[in-house]
């Protein structure tokens, strides 16, 4: 049985559906992210799972049992608010302390707990401190203490991130993945990041407009987009229109217009005569001198519209003879920007047979 | 004259010029600070410094024959040689002060009054604040209004109303005698009686709570009583380790704008309370206008000056090591 089941849950505020019919199942243990953009009803979710929202239909169930019903201070669930929400009149022992009192624990126990979670998020002699005298990351160290202080059956976590620089976010990702871990308490994460969720979870749930996109884990979700909103949302992604031509278990056949055809991975559910958009990551697309490359299957011919220097990598647009647009990542690997090919350029553009996947419209 | 040295001079030309410009600045700073400041520093240094050691100074004098003031020293050449009226400076008013035990309880009966009131008004202005706090915004505002709105009519007129609403003719009087008379107790007046004087107290100053701790309440971050509820505390829970303990600051300057006005308050007794209900306040007034006693006065007035402040000196600690070392 699935820790929280989530069954065809839907939440309108007036004419506004937040959340249509969404049925989510996880697992005890599990590392769940909802990821959406701002709007597509994950914190509504969230405040729904918490017990501060209730569903006008549907059901939530914790262990079996339905939280309809039970008050969130009820709930074996705990959060850990986007602004920390830390008690300001508290010291970071008190603020911590604070569920452990709420359930009457004895005093030596509380003592004992609250150590052992000030150890946990690495403050071991921060205990005495008020939240102002804190940085942010500290602060996020101990929302994260004082929510899993108390052992909940799961622990939800509002875009905790989303306040961090982004050199200390990488900290704090990989620090959330080890406590987790280490503490084993089931996470539901809610982010717009994209690069967040795939870092994080072992399964993310792609929302959009209320709606379940798609539930899978990270690299599924990322190498195998459901649909064309998962596929933008997720990552860069260049698509043209296609027609499917041959469809095989092992391959597709797509005709792209002018350019011919190309060959994708194979897809259930998809018939010839289909028509779709064929998307292709920018990293698996391989560009090269217009000579050379012509040993894969996918093979086309273009010229450089521009390109973007990021660092590691450089990204450059392509545009094929048709007029569509198409990405390619050159990885910088030797010093300084590997400037190979210049706008205007003559290049080829090849990716492998398999690396391509069809979309439906 | 080397090259380098020409330029270190005129390097050491600008530094100077750049000086007199700091220089300036802060002088023309300066003038501007005084401009700010100076206005309410002269209104205060004439209309409270000075008549604070004029007090200061009436109350080590005689009172004179007539009411006011001995003069310092007797005329050379009088006319009319009063008996027995003393000249010069003397601790006369502060000894009678200490010597008759009657001073002591009326300030300890203000005080008790002024604690009362105080009391009352917390535990009334408390709800409507956290009710104002919490609704929307708009409504905020008129909530607010709704509350400073009775200063728009005089302090005396409302106070001379709550005669009739107590007097012995009015509904409610009638009311509360006919339940005491149902329940076989004998009826009682409610004007002239410290319950009035408390009434009238609480309803006077009741604004000057509900404001300071609105202005706190309003503050407060929702997600902190969010937080609370998710980690498993209850509605009585809430209010008392996060709501109460962060409207402290509220609490204790609601609690200083009732208290202290209250314990110099003449009007509210003389109208509303009996011959047995004098507070400093009126005891104070008299010296002035009735008795025409004015060093004793002085010192009744020093007197209550000194009790605020002890008072208002052991609040301000009190709130520091309460909520001194919170953020807010």
């Amino acid at each position: 049985m699935a820790l929280l089941e989530i069954r065809d849950v839907t939440r309108h505020f007036g004419d506004y559906t937040a959340v249509d019919h969404v049925s989510i199942s996880i697992e005890a243990g599990e590392f769940f992210t909802l990821l959406g953009p701002s709007g597509c009803g994950k914190t509504t979710l969230l405040r729904m799972i918490a017990g501060f929202d209730l569903p006008d239909s549907g059901q939530i169930l914790l262990d079996g049992e339905d939280m309809v019903g039970t008050p969130p201070e009820k709930r074996p669930v705990h959060t850990v608010f986007q602004t920390y929400a830390l008690f300001p009149h508290m010291t970071v022992a008190d603020n911590i302390a604070f569920p452990l009192r709420m359930a009457g624990k004895p005093p030596q126990e509380i003592r004992a707990r609250v150590t052992e979670a000030l150890d946990d998020v690495r403050l071991p002699s921060f205990a005495n401190r008020f939240p102002h005298e804190l940085s942010g990351g500290q602060k996020q160290r101990v929302a994260l203490a004082r929510g899993l202080v108390n052992r909940p059956r799961l622990l939800l976590l509002d875009e905790p991130l989303g306040a961090l620089d982004a050199k200390l976010r990488e900290e704090m990702q990989i620090e959330l993945i080890n406590l987790q871990k280490e503490i084993g308490i089931t996470f539901v994460f809610v982010t717009h990041a994209q690069d967040e969720a795939l870092a994080l979870s072992h399964r993310i749930a792609v929302m959009n407009r209320g709606n379940v996109e798609q539930i899978d884990e990270p690299s599924k979700i990322y190498g195998f987009p459901r649909n064309r909103f998962v596929a933008d949302f997720i990552g860069k992604i260049s698509m043209m229109d296609a027609q499917v031509m041959e469809a095989a278990p092992s391959h597709l056949k797509l005709d792209i217009g002018e350019l011919g055809e190309v060959i994708t991975a194979g897809k259930e559910g998809v018939k010839p005569g289909d028509k779709g958009v064929m998307a292709i990551r920018p990293e698996q697309v391989r560009i090269s001198h217009p000579s050379n490359g012509a040993q894969l299957k996918n093979h086309f011919l273009g010229t450089v519209h521009d390109f973007l220097y990021i660092g590691d990598v450089t990204t450059y647009i392509v545009e094929l003879s048709n007029g569509t647009h198409i990405e390619a990542l050159l990885p910088n690997s030797a010093p300084g920007r590997a400037t190979f090919f210049e706008v205007g350029d003559l290049v080829g553009v090849s990716w492998r047979h398999d690396a391509g996947i069809f979309l439906h419209d | 004259m080397t090259k380098k040295a020409e330029q270190g001079r005129t390097e050491g030309r600008a530094e100077e010029r750049a000086e007199v410009g700091i220089k300036e600045r802060t002088a023309r700073q300066r003038m501007a600070k005084f401009f700010v400041a100076g206005p309410p520093l002269v209104f205060l240094t004439v209309f409270f410094v000075v008549p604070s050691l004029i007090m200061i100074a009436t109350s080590f004098r005689f009172p004179g024959e007539f009411g006011g003031l001995a003069p310092i020293a007797a005329p050379v050449v009088s006319a009319h040689v009063s008996q027995g009226l003393e000249y010069g400076f003397t601790l006369e008013a502060y000894q009678f002060f200490f010597s008759d035990i009657l001073y002591a309880k009326i300030f300890l009966k203000s005080f008790a009054v002024a604690a009362a009131t105080t009391l009352i008004c917390l535990v009334m202005a408390y709800p409507l604040a956290l009710l104002i706090s919490r609704s929307k915004k708009h409504l905020r505002n008129l909530m607010v209004l709704l509350v400073v709105l009775p200063f728009a009519s005089n302090f005396l007129i409302r106070i001379y109303a709550w005669m009739i609403i107590l007097g012995p003719e009015s509904g409610l009087s009638y009311f509360i005698n006919a339940v005491l008379g149902a329940l076989g107790i004998t009826p009682i007046t409610l004007l002239f009686s410290p319950f009035a004087v408390l009434v009238g107290m609480v309803y006077v100053h009741l604004p000057f709570m509900v404001l300071p701790l609105y202005t706190n309440l309003e503050k407060h971050d929702p997600a902190l009583l969010d937080a609370a509820q998710d980690l498993g505390a209850t509605r009585w829970q809430r209010f008392w380790r996060v709501t109460w303990p962060l409207s402290l600051p509220g609490v204790f300057s609601g609690a200083a704008l009732v208290f202290i006005p209250v314990l110099g308050m003449f009007a509210v007794p003389d109208i509303l309370g009996g011959t047995g209900d004098i507070l400093i306040g009126n005891l104070i007034k008299d010296q002035f206008l009735g008795t025409r006693d004015w060093p004793f006065g002085s010192v009744l007035a020093i007197m209550l000056t000194l009790a605020v402040l002890a008072i208002a000196g052991l609040a301000a600690w009190f709130a520091r090591s309460a909520v001194g070392q919170r953020a807010t």
